[in-house]
């Protein structure tokens, strides 16, 4: 995999980044308050993470998808939570504004949302409404100049946190997903509320929780988008979305290897390295295979973003065999520490938590397989 | 570049490739290719098995040496008192004077220092060059540098030692180049060549990873700064005298462009780390800054000082003045307990040459217990005080 | 205000090992970083740059082709301008040739206020090239700087003695060389290093800045390595065993036996 020298500085950035701020002690601290230091986001906001591949003009930093990927994986490494935070505003929050925002919208939305000052949240998922998220309940019915919203959405990275949130609601039901228009809430506007934050397995510091609406009015110059063509925008957004999950992926994958390696080399039993022994050596020869095979992929994907080809099906493949084959060698990694992996004073007990929902969020690995078959198979 | 490759004895086993500290050698098929980022320091040149490396002799002019005698000290001195390094100066400068066969003198500069001159004698110098002058009170780098300058072109000494302390690695540099020579940084081993009688200078590069022998063949007078902490002190001789040489010392309007507002020394007991015989360090191994308290106990109780590796001082749990390693302080105790540290190479280089060197750390595969003279595995907060148990009865 | 900074690439000498079957260095996979006092230095001029607008920061390095990498990181920081000396003619300089040609490379960007350099670098760790380059440009130098504060055509400067500090007042144009007290280095940002992707970094030579090659490198080095070694290591010492009051009775009758307390 050939890299610019862009490219390499902004990986040194991130590695140097993750590897000084994000401290055991910190990282810890996270775990136990659910709270994220709001001077490290500063900090991140500061090197430009929050809109990477975002271009120059509208505030963002201007690189590109590979470059994303990189900071990403590097970040994931050391912090599976903190990669959140840098993908929401690159992938989720900014992508809907990117695909259908007019100048009005990108300079009040976007451009805070890239320096860090505000965050955005995705709400597309509802309780009903998950992998079929066309089958969504929310509404929004016309009203003079307004548009009147109620519903419930779930399962929203960072809602508590939000200033405002991109919700998709059913303006024609009759219509199924065809019928779901985009429009960007504003967190604090009359009717809006979050839901109490859940408790997670995983990703403990980005508080995730329900938006509930009740008779929200939104103006018609929030409307994001065309009328009727929302479920476009979202499922657009979630395309490239998944190579932020992809790259997530594979650095949390390489952080399992490097323990399981680390661990493998120092743990004696019957006289010799555990290392030594092939059942162990052979675990890790194919851990690190597959993780080879994921990042090809993944980096595939983003340079065909890069490239402005079309990059669905490789982007879907990417975070479908990423995903998975990040909890495969996180569980593997996890056997090798034997007793030791099950106690939270080892690393590889909260990368083992923390890429559980890889296969998941952004597209279940069932949906990647719909997206990839749907698109070799096409009539 | 300084090192060509003997194409006939090179067998393209590419060991110098992987040796070279630069990268600055490539393969061309089975023959070694010297690059540009070459430097000249002879890495390759020890490690190739077939002596197919040699050094290129480069012509080069330089000034008449036959010209230059003597062996100078540069006499640092700060509120009135000679520094401790420059005894260690005087003990290996009259080494050096002997062997090449000339005196040792002592450079000596500052404002009411004449009387300090009877010590110079005492430590073994043969001449003291004085400079009086209210200007030269605190040290400032145009002040000392035109005087020892124009003394140097004045007198010409073949030799000159300079300590490597702040002022000396500030002063030697500036002096250096308005000689047009050489010198040496932060030297640890000084020789005469016997056969050339010119002087053969060791220092420790790549952060104490390699040594160096560095010379200066055709310039002079030939200069080292030295580290201090690692020569031999000068036997004091109260009956020795020798001759005082007053130096000129006139400075023009705008010769001295610096001046001094304020000297502060920091809070706290000094710490003569390099004076200590005994030296009870702490590293990431204490886990806090309090730690130093136990290590504080045994020191006290043997009579020794406190001392931290680079790390904990970066953590914030001691002073930087306590630190020892490459960028700390060199010392040389009887005894130098290493708790709690690793023992990585930058370390090592300020302690190494202890003359027993007790290592105490959890993890009985860390790189201090193969300098150790005595190694314990386990928990230091268990150790050091069954050791003070010990010391009690 | 115009500030050069002088920096150098060197390898990360606290990540090279040797080899101790063979005594050899073990330079493999040990990348190559912006040398760390070259970094506070560095520092030092973006931080007078955020609060003097206006102020332009250059950054100067002598060394092969491959340092440009380490340039562009400057870039990155916030550096406005990169210029590399480089040429056959300055290698195998020592600190002496290294401070004529870095001096004529100064000149040769023209007018400054203040010249911020490291310390000293990581892989010669002498401490020269900075006084030896403001000797050569005719200019004071202040060593061993721990902090700055501008004042109108001067400078005040803390300057670290190994038991306190001294401040110091020196005009400008002067040099100042940076100890790791004075600040603590920002990381590049994104911005910066798209902005200056497409930014030239001129690589000078010899004639570019009016050096005679009589004057550089080698040819210009007073002093030369005799020979390189690496460290003897130390013979293997005594692992003491048992429980941990048997082995602190043995490590004090050792003590005892030969006389050390």
């Amino acid at each position: 995999m050939k890299f610019t020298e862009q490219q390499e500085l902004i990986r040194k950035l991130a590695r140097e980044f993750a590897e000084k701020e994000l401290t055991g002690e910190i990282l810890d601290e996270v775990e136990e308050t659910g709270v994220f230091p709001k001077e490290i986001l500063e900090k991140m906001g500061k090197a430009g993470f929050f809109g990477i591949k975002i271009p120059r003009n509208l505030g963002g930093a201007g690189a590109d998808t590979v470059s994303y990927v990189a900071v990403m994986e590097e970040i994931a490494r050391v912090s599976a939570v903190a990669s959140l935070y840098v993908s929401s505003p690159n992938s989720l929050s900014g992508g809907p504004l990117l695909l259908a925002g007019t100048e009005e919208q990108l300079e009040k939305y976007l451009r805070p949302v890239v320096t860090g000052e505000k965050i955005l949240a995705f709400g597309l998922t509802e309780p009903g409404a998950g992998s079929d998220a066309g089958g969504m309940t929310t509404t929004a019915v016309e009203d003079g100049d307004y548009y009147v919203l109620n519903g419930r959405k779930t399962f929203i990275t960072m809602a508590p946190l939000a200033d405002f949130a991109v919700i998709y609601a059913k303006t024609a039901p009759e219509r199924g997903s065809r019928g779901i228009t985009a429009f960007i809430v504003d967190m604090k506007a009359e009717g809006v509320s979050c839901g109490k934050p859940e408790h997670k397995m995983g990703l403990v510091g980005c508080a995730t929780s329900d938006i509930i609406l009740e008779n929200v009015r939104v103006h018609k110059s929030d409307m994001l988008g065309e009328l009727n063509k929302g479920f476009t925008n979202a499922m657009k957004t979630l395309d490239v979305g998944r190579i932020g999950v992809a790259a997530q992926s594979i650095g949390v994958a390489q952080a399992a290897l490097d323990e399981a390696i680390k661990y493998a080399k120092e743990r004696k039993q019957f006289g010799r390295r555990i290392a030594d022994f092939q059942a162990i050596s052979f675990m890790i020869a194919d851990m690190a295979t597959k993780l080879q095979a994921a990042k090809h992929l993944v980096y595939d994907a983003a340079r065909l973003k890069d490239e402005n080809k079309p990059a669905s099906k490789e982007a879907s493949m990417a975070k479908y065999f990423a995903a998975e084959t990040c909890n495969e060698i996180c569980a593997k990694a996890l056997q090798i520490h034997g007793g030791y992996g099950f106690i939270k004073d080892y690393k590889i007990e909260r990368l083992y938590r923390d890429c559980r929902v890889f296969t998941i969020y952004e597209g279940t690995s069932q949906v990647q397989q719909m997206v990839i078959a749907g698109q070799l198979l096409k009539k | 570049m300084a090192v060509r490759v003997i194409k006939d004895k090179c067998k393209g086993c590419t060991k110098c490739t992987k040796n070279c500290p630069f990268e600055a050698i490539s393969m061309d098929g089975k023959l070694a290719v010297i690059g540009d980022n070459c430097t000249g320091c002879g890495a390759c040149i020890e490690a190739c098995p077939f002596g197919a490396i040699e050094k290129v002799e480069e012509e080069k002019k330089g000034v008449d040496i036959s010209a230059y005698s003597g062996v100078w000290v540069f006499a640092e001195q700060r509120d009135g008192k000679i520094m401790p390094v420059v005894l260690e100066l005087l003990g290996e400068g009259k080494k050096l004077a002997k062997e090449v066969g000339c005196e040792l003198c002592a450079v000596l500069l500052g404002d009411g220092v004449e009387a300090l001159a009877k010590e110079l004698f005492a430590y073994g110098a043969d001449k003291v060059y004085l400079a009086d002058d209210k200007e030269l009170a605190t040290y400032r780098t145009d002040a000392y540098t035109k005087v020892i300058y124009q003394a140097i072109e004045e007198y010409k000494p073949e030799i000159v030692l300079l300590g490597a302390t702040h002022i000396g690695r500030d002063l030697g540099p500036c002096l250096a180049v308005n000689c047009g020579t050489g010198l040496t940084a932060d030297c640890t081993k000084l020789e005469i060549d016997p056969d050339d009688k010119k002087i053969k200078q060791t220092r420790p590069a790549f952060g104490g990873n390699l040594m160096a022998t560095i010379v200066c063949p055709n310039h002079r007078p030939q200069m080292s700064t030295v580290r201090p902490g690692v020569m031999q002190k000068a036997e004091k001789d109260e009956s020795k005298t020798g001759e005082i040489v007053k130096l000129n010392v006139q400075f023009a309007e705008g010769d001295i462009r610096t001046k001094v507002l304020e000297v502060v020394k920091t809070a706290g007991e000094m710490v003569s780390l390099t004076d200590a015989e005994i030296i009870v360090a702490g590293g990431m191994g204490l886990g806090n800054a309090e730690g130093f308290e136990l290590l504080k106990k045994l020191a006290d109780k043997l009579g020794g000082t406190i001392a931290a590796s680079r790390a904990a001082v970066d953590a914030g749990w001691i002073e930087h003045s306590y630190q020892v390693g490459q960028t700390g302080t060199t010392v040389k105790p009887k005894i130098y307990f290493a708790c709690g540290i690793s023992g990585a190479i930058q370390h090592l280089a300020g302690m190494q040459n202890s003359d027993y060197i007790v290592a105490i750390n959890k993890n009985d595969s860390a790189p201090i217990f193969e300098v150790a003279d005595y190694g314990i595995v386990g928990d230091l907060y268990q150790v050091i005080p069954a050791i003070l148990e010990e010391l009690e009865k | 205000m115009k500030i050069i900074v002088c920096v150098k690439q060197v390898p990360d000498t606290n990540e090279v090992k040797i080899d101790p079957v063979k005594g050899t260095l073990i330079r493999e996979g040990v990348p190559s970083i912006l040398n760390p006092d070259d970094a506070n230095a560095l520092e030092a001029a973006l931080k007078i740059k955020d609060e003097n607008p206006g102020t332009t920061v250059s950054v100067i390095s002598m060394g092969p082709p491959q340092a440009n990498i380490m340039l562009r990181e400057c870039l990155g920081m916030g550096a406005d301008d990169a210029y590399l000396l480089s040429d056959r003619a300055f290698g195998g300089a020592d600190t002496c040739a290294t401070s004529t040609t870095i001096a004529a490379g100064i000149r040769k960007i023209g007018e400054y206020d203040i010249v911020f350099a490291g310390r000293q670098a990581i892989d010669g760790d002498t401490a020269q090239v900075g006084p030896q380059v403001a000797q050569r440009l005719g200019i004071p130098v202040v060593s061993y700087v721990q902090d700055v504060k501008l004042g109108d055509g001067k400078v005040t400067v803390q300057r670290q003695l190994e038991d306190g500090y001294e401040v110091i007042e020196v005009q400008t144009p002067c040099l100042l060389t940076c100890v790791k007290e004075l600040n603590e280095p920002r990381y590049m940002s994104i911005y910066h290093i798209m902005d200056t992707a497409k930014k030239e970094i001129p690589a000078w030579n010899h004639v570019d800045v009016n050096l005679d090659p009589a004057n550089c490198g080698l040819n210009a080095s007073p002093t030369q390595v005799f020979r390189s070694f690496t460290p003897e290591p130390k013979g293997k010492g005594e692992m003491l065993s048992g429980s941990v009051s048997e082995m602190a009775a043995q490590l004090v009758s050792r003590f005892n036996e030969k006389h050390l307390i």
